[in-house]
């Protein structure tokens, strides 16, 4: 078996088969990284899986999954003004909770070089929008490389390293999902470890690292004067790069995976335009793409989400008064959804008919029932909810967060009918209670999140008196992202630590009324729900149950681990379908005739089902039924 | 070469990712030019996994262009179907493991269970050849993915990809006791 911490510390140079997320690890390496830092949210954890492949004493840079995303990007700045070269990784809105410190970034002097790794989500595949990262990079004078495939993220972020360190200036890596995700052979460079030089560097004469007043004036005139230097490394790289295709009437101006999708949509068109592929997203080699626009008649900006670029580039052909036609997008869908192949092909054939064809194929509706995700089996979620749903009016309110838990507003449950944030359930009940005394108001966290960005709507509950009920979810980890350990674990990513109990945190900021119980105890958790929803005062919930999933995991690994499951007492049912319908667990399996039996593919045997069904028809794991079943 | 492109599908859980990777790699070993990408959302959770392998030297983005998809892998059966009716071609194949989850409306009595005669129905008509593979007795439902790929060796079904491909590909992901169980299951139906 090839094992990845070996392959990422290889001294030869080699190539290997990986995906965008592990290539860029690689690249860490390479760079001679000292620093990491991330928040777990998706596209971007299996960087920090690459990570953990490469046991700790051998891992040539520190890592740690920090708080929140602000605190690993102020990690990172802080060892990177210590003279270290450092990274930061999370997902795309990861940025906005990181944003108070990351539009300070450029205006510093960062002497060890800083590199924010971005996993941006087009076609919001596991994000709650869309939203084009390099709206903040132009906010903040940040360059911005953008790969489109494995390949590229490893010699991208070998350069975004390079300009980092020479420029002392944050550089963003824009991923994109289908990025990180992709896998290809990638050929990778030697590795000559460096003896990194561990001396604290800070020194304020390398400042002003205090932006205020005249100072951050200053500052904004050096940050701006950094991105022209960059920009011309821009006119310099041959990492933009041109597809001459000899075609002085079109050209394409394109960029990272909506680059890939146009190569494969002009197969076979009826004539290939001259394509400029830009690795420099942000500055614009402003040079190159003028002569680009100087030699075609018609440039066609193909570009991801929003018109950024295509902008810019208008801005260029006005100011020199070029007399190309600049086609850029032309309808609201244009700035909407992934730029895949098909997408692409779409976007062509609007613009150039007679070059490329519609495509026949359009897609075939979806034959099948639709699958939304689903709480797993076991998930003490679900328990949480066919309970606390019991203890509400239909016409109380409930909040979510982020988190598995969100799923809870899918049938059959529906509980959670507001999302936003990272923590922002505590404060939205809170405005949802004003003027408000007919319909209670319920809010959902998770325990990561919890200390992610909790606190500060919990506190203000307690200090203005709002009279919520919070239901923490406790399932001692973070699980939608992939089980990363988080402040209540008593693990972090590298040993073990001291646990922070959410109860011990609550108690010490002095909430009057907490109380606690296992969520498969669902009658108790009613019971502790309508009882905190009848005070009149800020009252928290810990619905506490492991997540399942990683606990059965877990289990599988031991030798001894032989799996069970309950059954139905065929008999006994009287096929009232509570257990399909209202709990909803996906382990229940109906026939046509309306019979329910177990699909033991799915089922663990936890038996928090059990207790729902009226006619005691499910039997539990390992025991036989009246009617002798199993 | 002319490209070959593979769709699989399947629920979270299944070990959709790993026979995709066995496959990416049993291509690159065959010495293809090759890509894959995997897309999972949020479906550790139960929703739908699909990966993406395109093997050929005139490919560009790992994700499969409309119309273009010569060979689909599924591990369940309403996944099969709704991949055979959504992004296979006409006159390709279909091959899928026939166990059922059944989704949320189907065990809400909203929307009927896909049979089986639903599948052949719709691939009888584009002359879209229908595998299905079942087998009762598997040690553990994680090697559903085993047993489909030993029936996609057995038929041929990826052009140029040979047993000593898969077995290699096999070995780069897997060891010791987990290697022997998935190799063993895989063996079977060559020597049946």
């Amino acid at each position: 078996m090839k094992k990845m911490g070996d392959m990422l510390l290889r001294r030869d140079a080699f190539s290997e088969i990986v995906m965008g997320n592990t290539a860029i690890v690689r690249a860490m390496v390479e760079a001679g990284t000292r620093v990491v830092s991330s928040y777990p949210g998706s596209p971007t954890p299996e960087i920090a899986l690459a990570i953990q492949s490469i046991p700790k004493n051998d891992r040539p840079f520190y890592f740690e999954f920090s708080t929140n995303e602000k605190v690993a990007a102020e990690l990172a700045y802080g060892a990177a003004v210590n003279g270290h070269l450092s990274t930061v990784f999370f997902k795309s809105v990861g940025l906005n909770v990181a944003a108070d410190v990351f539009v300070q970034l450029s205006l510093m002097n960062i002497i060890g070089g800083m590199v924010v790794v971005l996993g941006d989500d087009p076609g919001a595949n596991s994000s709650q929008n869309e939203q084009d990262n390099r709206h903040y990079a132009h906010m903040s004078y940040t360059p911005v490389l953008e790969p489109a495939d494995p390949t590229d993220v490893y010699h991208f972020y070998l350069e975004a390293a390079r300009l980092s360190q020479t420029h002392r200036m944050p550089v963003i890596l824009r991923l994109t999902t289908h990025v990180c995700h992709a896998k290809e052979r990638v050929a990778f460079g030697a590795w000559n470890p460096i003896q990194q030089d561990d001396t604290p560097q800070f020194d304020p004469a390398n400042g002003p690292y205090i932006p205020l007043t005249t100072q951050a004036i200053e500052q904004k005139r050096t940050a701006m004067a950094r991105l022209e230097r960059v920009r011309q490394r821009a006119e310099e790289t041959a990492l933009n790069r041109v597809v001459d295709n000899g075609n002085a009437a079109r050209g394409v101006i394109t960029m990272g995976l909506p680059f890939l999708s146009l190569m494969d949509a002009l197969d076979g068109a009826a004539a290939q335009p001259d394509i400029l592929k830009l690795a420099y997203v942000h500055p614009l080699a402003r040079d190159t793409i003028i002569r680009f626009l100087s030699s075609h008649q018609e440039v066609k900006i193909l570009e991801e989400l929003d018109d950024v670029v295509e902008n810019q580039i208008k801005a260029m052909a006005f100011d020199r008064k070029l007399p190309v036609t600049i086609v850029g997008k032309t309808q609201p869908e244009d700035w909407i959804g992934e730029y895949t192949p098909d997408k692409v092909h779409q976007v062509l054939s609007d613009t150039w008919p007679d070059m490329v064809q519609p495509s026949p194929t359009l897609k075939a509706d979806d034959p099948a029932p639709h699958r939304p995700p689903q709480m797993c089996p076991g998930c003490g979620h679900r328990s949480a909810f066919h309970a606390i749903k019991q203890a509400l009016s239909p016409t109380d309110i409930t909040v979510a967060d982020i988190g598995c838990h969100t799923l809870g507003f899918l049938p059959p449950y529906e509980m959670g009918q507001l999302l936003m944030c990272m923590g922002a359930s505590t404060a939205m009940a809170s405005g949802l209670r004003l003027f408000n005394t007919s319909r209670k108001v319920v809010a959902f966290m998770g325990d990561s999140t919890f200390f992610h960005a909790a606190l500060p709507g919990i506190i203000n509950a307690i200090f203005n008196r709002h009279p919520i009920t919070l239901i923490l979810m406790e399932n001692g980890t973070t699980a939608m992202t992939g089980h990363q350990d988080h402040a209540a674990s008593g693990k972090n990513f590298n040993e073990v630590t001291d646990k922070i109990p959410v109860r011990q945190v609550l108690e010490g900021l002095g909430v009057k009324h907490i109380a606690e119980v296992d969520t498969y105890q669902q009658a108790k958790l009613a019971e502790l729900v309508t009882e905190a929803t009848s005070i009149d005062e800020f009252s928290v919930v810990i619905a506490r149950h492991p997540c399942m999933l990683k606990f059965t995991r877990e289990q599988r690994k031991n030798a001894a681990y032989r799996p069970k499951h309950v059954t139905i007492d065929q008999g006994v049912c009287e096929r009232i379908h509570t257990c399909i319908e209202t709990f909803g667990c996906p382990t229940f399996t109906r026939d046509s005739q309306g019979n329910i039996t177990i699909n033991t593919d799915l089922c663990i045997g936890d038996g928090s089902c059990i207790q729902t069904c009226p006619t005691k028809a499910i039997i539990p794991a390992g025991k036989k039924g009246k009617g002798g079943e199993p | 070469m002319k490209a070959f492109n593979i769709y699989l599908s399947g629920v979270g859980g299944q070990g959709i990712g790993l026979i995709s990777e066995i496959i990416l790699r049993a291509a690159d070993h065959a010495g293809f030019p090759v890509k894959s990408v995997d897309t999972h959302g949020l479906a550790q959770r139960g929703g739908i996994v699909v990966s993406q392998i395109r093997i050929g030297d005139k490919v560009y983005s790992p994700i499969i262009p409309a119309g273009q998809t010569d060979l689909v892998v599924s591990l369940e059966r309403h996944e099969a179907f709704r991949a055979a009716g959504t992004v296979l071609k006409d006159n390709s194949c279909l091959i899928y493991y026939d166990t059922i989850w059944q989704p949320l409306s189907v065990r809400l009595n909203q929307t009927a269970e896909v049979a089986e005669s639903d599948i052949q129905d719709l691939c009888r008509g584009r002359g879209i050849q229908v595998i299905s593979v079942f087998h009762p007795d598997l040690p553990d439902i994680r090697m559903q993915n085993m047993a489909v790929l030993s029936e996609i060796h057995g038929h041929r079904l990826i052009p140029g990809i040979d047993l000593k491909h898969y077995r290699t590909a096999m070995a780069d992901l897997m060891s010791g006791a987990m290697l022997a169980e998935n190799r063993g299951l895989f063996d079977k139906r060559l020597s049946a």
